[in-house]
């Protein structure tokens, strides 16, 4: 029965406003002033952002970046549903959290960064739609995305309702739980089918900047590269998360779910290297790759950061060294990130005269929003059951 | 044995795949021209004809209300360093002392025939409209920039000043199209250097200047084939590339992602058959590891 009671998902509790969330919090709310003063200055006057490179931190990072780091509820749920690994799925809710986090903080980041925000409500009008822009089908995407995610996390919510105090908040629990544990399975399927599509996309955004992107990464199989490493990215996370909650909650780490996640991530990545350099070869880019100079650079960069990351996964004794689990994570999502970054800003070239460097504004916004993202996964463990496991001082005592 | 899980992650695989397969595929054989409709407006712009007066871009901020850029001039007169906010037509000059070479260039929007902006706009804000005049409407704008990141000739301009910010270009005046003028561009330019009028007249009239002079004239008009055509064509002596017109091929900018798009999502069968792939799986494989977790799928 204990062995029960450890997978089950628990309230971390303690007290929620310790000192790194106050810190957090302070910096979310300095964004908060500096997005104020974003929208009564205009973007001109607050970030890098210029006709050259309209498109900078904010997309490259919070957007493009930030919800393929937050793949870990979409790798996971493939894991655990699709290859039937149920063993992993005491990583799915924190996962999941995660996730949800990561694409509000994106959607939040794309309001700010539009020019005329207050038209975003025509979105959904469906008789204005334009079938052949790959952007329509990000975004809506992405707005599902995000509802679907906070969606699959409603029996944790719902869980703690159930033992409220008050009465209706418990009826609320009673009732709603119920429904939503038999919704699950077409949401979960739903929230699978998405990330497939609008992470596959947000490769395919560039292929509409084929003239100016350097043949390095302008190709056709931009959505299926993206899409690959969107998955590896999504399991660096999964095993970062594990390992740092486990670290500051004194939690007694899942060593073999984590390592078997690591295994999980090799194969993906071979197929990755394999469609990136094939394709070069079929291009006749081979040459610009072994060209060094700066995108030659950057290129390599990338599939070496993956190299390395294999090397580091390669045996089962290295896998379950935490450690070293946890640096090979960390170079894939680097990789994954400069992948990103060079595609969206590096690769791309308006012309020799324009230059982009995001701002302090840009940055301080992008901290921020990231350190509220964390500020709430933080509040929300320690208040829902979200994590499994029982804390490492119980089992000292057991 | 039913549905695999396997078939499921081929299916998901399968389904980029496969599409990117299916657009490689006709990239390889001719490249469908795009056929511009018969009454398609444009201006054919003559780099030898052009003296650099600019009457041009004053012409062209008084007829679309657009206020000077006068900060390189230290306020004095409107004096844009490219396209902007402030300018949605502009003379440049390219000059080589070294090779004693010298022309002007004139640069809005070349109203593509078929127009990556077009394809960008989320809501078709952007479209080619009457005379397929690439319109812009705000009212269906959000301001996401996308068309920015796709027009191949740096033409959309965003009001980066502004708090309620629009996007900025050419439209061929259309506003004085519909009052039987036409580009205030045109009629002000004392030398003729840029003309307005039918895309096809204009097509013709560019290639008897060609003949006429070949051994002056670049013989190509470009705007005839590049990314698929565009409505405004240029003529020069020089290099199209000094110039800042890049060497595109003939294709289309917005095809490649239009028929990736069409294969993947057409009728929306596959997406829906993934889901229900997906949901297929899951509850298999929920009945064959017995329900293990009950509450939780
Ligand atoms: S030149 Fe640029 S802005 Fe003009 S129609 Fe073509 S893609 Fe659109
Ligand atoms: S900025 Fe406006 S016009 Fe340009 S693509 Fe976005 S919505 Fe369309």
């Amino acid at each position: 029965m204990s062995a029960h009671t450890h997978t089950q998902p628990q309230p971390i509790g303690g007290v929620i406003f310790t000192r790194p969330v106050i810190i957090l919090a302070a910096f979310a709310g300095l964004a908060g002033a500096l997005i104020v003063w974003r929208f009564a200055a205009g973007l001109g006057a607050t970030t890098a952002l210029n006709d050259g490179y309209p498109w900078g931190l904010w997309i490259a990072f919070d957007v493009v970046t930030g919800t393929a780091l937050s793949c870990g509820g979409y790798a996971v749920a493939l894991l655990v549903y699709i290859l039937n690994k149920g063993k992993y799925h005491p990583l799915i809710r924190p996962a999941l959290v995660t996730s949800a986090f990561g694409y509000s903080i994106a959607g939040l980041s794309v309001m700010i960064d539009i020019g005329r925000p207050w038209l975003a409500y025509k979105l959904p009008l469906f008789w204005h739609w334009n079938l052949n822009s790959v952007l329509l089908e990000v975004a809506l995407c992405i707005i599902t995305y995000t509802i679907v995610l906070w969606l699959e996390l409603s029996p944790a919510f719902l869980e703690r309702a159930k033992s409220s105090s008050v009465s209706a908040l418990r009826r609320l629990g009673e009732i709603g739980l119920p429904i939503a544990r038999k919704s699950l399975l077409w949401l979960t399927a739903f929230g699978m089918l998405l990330p497939t599509m609008h992470q596959s996309a947000l490769g395919s955004l560039l292929l509409l900047s084929g003239p100016r992107l350097n043949p390095l990464w302008s190709t056709t199989l931009l959505p299926l590269l993206f899409l690959l490493s969107c998955i590896a990215m999504g399991f660096g996370a999964v095993v970062i998360e594990g390992s740092l909650s486990a670290l500051f909650l004194r939690r007694k780490p899942e060593t073999d779910m984590l390592a078997g996640l690591g295994s999980a991530m090799r194969p993906l990545l071979v197929l990755y290297l394999g469609i990136r350099l094939i394709d070069l070869a079929v291009r006749g880019q081979l040459g610009a790759l072994f060209a060094f100079d700066l995108y030659s650079v950057m290129a390599l960069l990338e599939m070496a950061l993956l190299v390395v990351a294999l090397v580091l996964l390669a045996s089962d004794a290295q896998r379950r060294d935490l450690g070293n689990l946890f640096r090979a994570a960390m170079l894939l999502i680097l990789a994954g990130a400069l992948y990103r970054f060079d595609t969206f800003l590096v690769a791309f070239s308006p012309g020799a005269h324009w230059a982009y460097f995001p701002n302090v504004t840009e940055i301080l916004i992008t901290a921020g929003l990231v350190a509220g993202e964390i500020a709430g996964y933080i509040i929300l463990i320690k208040l829902f059951p979200i994590v499994a496991g029982a804390p490492r001082r119980a089992l000292a005592h057991s | 044995m039913g549905i695999s899980r396997r078939t499921a992650l081929k299916a998901m695989a399968g389904a980029t795949a496969t599409s990117v397969a299916t657009t490689l595929a006709p990239q390889e054989s001719k490249a469908a021209l795009v056929v511009p409709r018969p009454d398609a407006l444009g201006m054919l712009y003559d780099s030898t004809r052009c003296i650099g007066c600019k009457a041009c871009m004053v012409a062209c901020n008084e007829a679309n209300d657009l206020t000077p850029d006068t900060a390189a001039s230290g306020g004095l007169w409107h004096m844009p360093v490219d396209l902007n906010e402030h300018a949605k037509n502009i003379i440049k000059l390219y000059r080589d002392t070294a090779k004693g070479e010298q022309s002007f260039v004139k640069r809005q929007c070349m109203h593509c025939l078929d127009p990556a902006c077009v394809g960008a706009c989320m809501l078709g804000a952007l479209q080619k409209g009457d005379y397929g005049i690439v319109r812009y409407n705000p009212d269906l704008c959000i301001g996401c920039r996308y068309c920015e990141m796709g027009c191949p000739f740096n033409i959309l301009k965003f009001e980066w000043s502004k708090a309620v910010p629009k996007m900025v270009k050419c439209e061929l005046c259309r506003h004085r199209i519909a009052e039987g003028k036409g580009p205030a561009c045109c009629e002000v330019c004392p030398v003729g250097a840029v003309i307005y009028g039918k895309r096809a007249d204009l097509l013709a009239e560019a290639h008897r200047r060609i003949a006429e002079r070949p051994d002056f004239y670049v013989q190509r008009v470009y705007g005839e084939h590049e990314v698929g055509g565009t409505q405004v064509l240029y003529l020069t002596h020089v290099d199209f590339e000094k110039l800042g017109l890049p060497a595109y091929g003939d294709d289309s900018v917005p095809e490649r992602a239009r028929s990736l798009q069409h294969t993947i999502y057409k009728g929306f069968i596959a997406p829906v058959a993934l889901y229900g792939l997906l949901a297929a799986v899951m509850i298999r494989n929920r009945k064959s590891s017995g329900a293990a977790e009950e509450g939780e799928s």
